[in-house]
C-alpha cells in the first residue's frame, strides 16, 4: 500500500470519529427534546409535585436557583478576592505557594466527597438540610474554578495599561480598582457565570446536603430543606419505576438542560456586550 | 484542606488491612471489605478512558491538523458543550437507552461495567478531545514543515513528528480523563447496578459497584456514628487518594513533556 492511499484512509477514519462526537451530543439532547417537550405544560412548570406521577415541578426550578444564589453569594466575593490577590499582590513566597497547592487540590476532588464533607460538617453540626447547607457546599465545589478564571483574567490585562495608570499618580489599589478590574470584569464574570452552570446540573452534593428532591413546597428560609432539579430526575429515575415518572424525568431534564444553555449563552453574551460597551 | 483533615479524622478509624483487601461488604454483618469495589472502580475508569482514547485521540488529530474550518467551527462547539451536560441527564439517557439495549442484545440484566464504559466514555472525551488538541496544537510548525519539505505525506509528518512531540500532552489528558471518571458519581451509578454485596467482576456484563455509588447509595440512611458510618468516610479517604495520585501522574506528564522542549 503506498503512502497516498494509506492517507486517504486515514482521514476517512478521522472524519469518521469526528462526526461519532458531535453525533453522540446531538443524539443525547435530541433524545431528552423528544422525549421530554411533550411533557412540559403550564401546569408542569408551575405546579407542585405530588408522589412522582402528578404536579409541577416549581419547587424544585426555584429551589435549584435558590441553591445556586447562595453558591454565588459564597463562591464569587472570596474566588475573585483571592484571584485578584494571585494575580497582582502576590509574591512567590510560602503562603502563596500554600494557597496555590490548596486550590489545585480542591479542584481535583471528586463532588461526591464535597457532598460527604458537607453532610458531615455543614448538615450534622451546623444547619441540617438546607438550603444554605447545599449552596455553601456547591460554593466549596465552584471555588477553585473561580479563583482560577479570575487570576487568569487579572493576568490578561496589558501590563502597559497598569504602568500608565501608575505613572499618573494612582496608588496600587486605585490602579487595580479603575483599571485592571475594569478591562478584566467582562471575563470574570463569565467566567464565574461559567462555574454556575456547572453548579446548576451537580447532583451528588445537593442530594447529601439540600434535602429529597421531591419536597413539594416553597422554601421560605435559607434554613428550610429544598428540592432542585437534577435530585429530583435522580428521584424519578431511580425510585419512579413508572413510564409517567420517567416521562416527567425527562421533562425536568429538558428544564435543567434548558437552564443550563441560558446560564452558558448569558455569560457570552454579556461578555461580548461588556467588551463592546467599553470600547 | 479542612475538608480533607475532617475527611481524615471522620475515616481514620476505619481503614485498616480487613478494610481494603477484604473480600466482602456487608454493612449488616459488619463486614467491611472494600477490595471488590476497588477493583470495579478501576475496571470501570480504565475502561471508559481507553474507550475515549479510540475516539477523542483521533478526533483531536482531526480537529487540529485535517479538518477544514467550517467543520472545526461545528465540532469544537459541540464537543464544548458536552462537557456541561448535567452528568445526571447522561445517567438518566444511559439507563433509558443503553441498558435496555445491553439487556436486550448482550443479555445479563444489562445494567452492567460495559454501560459504565459507555456512559463514562461519553463524559471524558470531550475533556481528551479538547486537551489533546491543544497539545496538537502547540507542537511548533517548523517541525511540519521540517517534514513536510523531506517528501513526507501529511499523514507521515502527523504520525511521526507531530503526534511525537505532543504525546506527553495526550497522555496527560487522557489520565486527567481517568480521574474524572473514577469521581464521577451520578451518570455510573444510575447505571452499572449496584449489587447488595459486590464481587470481583468476571464478565463486562456483571453488575458492580464502585467507590463513588456506595458512597451515594449507603450514606443517606446510614447510622450516624457508627462503624458503617466511618467506613464510609474511609471509602472517601480512600477515593481521594486515588484522585490525588492520578493527578500528580498527569501533572508530572504534562511536566516531562515541558522539559523536552
Amino acid at each position: 500500500m503506498n503512502e497516498q492511499t494509506k492517507e486517504g484512509i486515514v482521514k476517512i477514519f478521522l472524519w469518521i470519529t469526528g462526526i461519532i462526537s458531535v453525533f453522540v451530543l446531538l443524539s443525547i439532547i435530541f433524545y431528552v427534546f423528544v422525549n421530554g417537550v411533550g411533557v412540559i405544560s403550564l401546569e408542569f412548570l408551575t405546579g407542585k409535585p405530588y408522589r412522582f406521577e402528578y404536579g409541577g415541578i416549581l419547587p424544585q426550578i426555584v429551589g435549584s436557583l435558590f441553591l445556586i444564589t447562595i453558591c454565588l453569594l459564597f463562591a464569587a466575593p472570596i474566588g475573585i478576592g483571592s484571584g485578584i490577590y494571585l494575580a497582582e499582590y502576590a509574591s512567590d513566597n510560602l503562603f502563596t505557594k500554600i494557597i496555590r497547592f490548596f486550590v489545585e487540590t480542591l479542584a481535583g476532588i471528586p463532588s461526591i466527597i464535597i457532598g460527604m464533607f458537607g453532610l458531615a460538617f455543614l448538615v450534622h453540626y451546623l444547619f441540617g438540610f438546607s438550603v444554605l447547607s447545599g449552596g455553601l457546599a456547591l460554593g466549596f465545589m465552584i471555588l477553585p474554578w473561580t479563583v482560577r478564571v479570575s487570576e487568569e483574567a487579572v493576568r490578561a490585562v496589558p501590563k502597559s495599561y497598569r504602568e500608565a495608570s501608575l505613572s499618573l499618580g494612582a496608588t496600587k489599589w486605585q490602579t487595580v480598582w479603575n483599571v485592571v478590574l475594569k478591562s478584566a470584569t467582562p471575563s470574570i464574570i463569565t467566567g464565574v457565570l461559567l462555574g454556575i452552570g456547572k453548579a446548576i446540573g451537580e447532583t451528588a452534593v445537593v442530594l447529601l446536603t439540600a434535602g429529597s428532591g421531591l419536597e413539594a413546597f416553597l422554601p421560605i428560609s435559607i434554613f428550610d430543606a429544598v428540592g432542585s432539579l437534577p435530585v429530583y430526575i435522580y428521584m424519578l429515575a431511580t425510585q419512579g419505576h413508572t413510564s409517567a415518572a420517567f416521562d416527567r424525568a425527562y421533562g425536568a431534564s429538558l428544564v435543567l438542560i434548558t437552564m443550563f444553555l441560558i446560564i452558558n449563552l448569558g455569560a457570552l453574551f454579556l461578555r461580548n456586550y461588556l467588551i463592546r460597551r467599553q470600547r | 484542606m479542612f475538608i480533607i483533615a475532617f475527611l481524615l479524622v471522620e475515616g481514620w478509624s476505619a481503614i485498616n488491612l480487613d478494610f481494603l483487601f477484604g473480600l466482602t461488604w456487608h454493612p449488616s454483618n459488619n463486614e467491611f471489605g472494600i477490595l471488590p469495589i476497588i477493583i470495579s472502580t478501576i475496571i470501570v475508569g480504565v475502561g471508559a478512558v481507553l474507550i475515549a482514547l479510540v475516539i477523542g485521540v483521533p478526533c483531536a488529530i482531526f480537529l487540529a491538523e485535517f479538518a477544514p474550518n467550517w467543520v472545526r467551527n461545528i465540532i469544537k462547539p459541540s464537543v464544548e458543550m458536552l462537557v456541561g451536560v448535567p452528568s445526571i441527564v447522561l445517567g438518566f439517557f444511559g439507563l433509558m437507552l443503553i441498558v435496555p439495549f445491553i439487556r436486550d442484545n448482550l443479555g445479563g440484566r444489562g445494567e452492567c461495567i460495559l454501560a459504565g464504559w459507555i456512559i463514562l466514555s461519553i463524559m471524558t472525551l470531550p475533556h481528551v478531545i479538547t486537551i489533546s488538541e491543544d497539545a496538537i496544537r502547540a507542537v511548533p510548525k517548523s517541525y511540519r514543515e521540517a517534514s513536510l519539505s523531506l517528501g513526507a505525506t501529511k499523514w507521515q509528518t502527523v504520525r511521526n513528528v507531530t503526534l511525537t512531540s505532543a504525546k506527553s500532552g495526550i497522555l496527560a489528558s487522557l489520565i486527567l480523563g481517568m480521574g474524572n471518571a473514577i469521581g464521577e458519581t451520578m451518570a455510573v451509578l444510575m447505571v452499572i447496578g449496584n449489587p447488595n454485596i459486590p464481587i470481583i467482576p468476571t464478565s463486562i456484563l456483571d453488575s458492580v459497584r464502585v467507590l463513588t455509588s456506595t458512597i451515594v447509595m449507603e450514606i443517606s440512611y446510614v447510622e450516624w456514628g457508627s462503624q458503617h458510618q466511618y467506613a464510609l468516610f474511609a471509602i472517601g479517604v480512600v477515593l481521594f487518594v486515588l484522585v490525588a495520585i492520578i493527578n500528580l501522574m498527569a501533572r508530572s506528564a504534562i511536566q516531562r513533556g515541558m522539559m523536552k522542549r
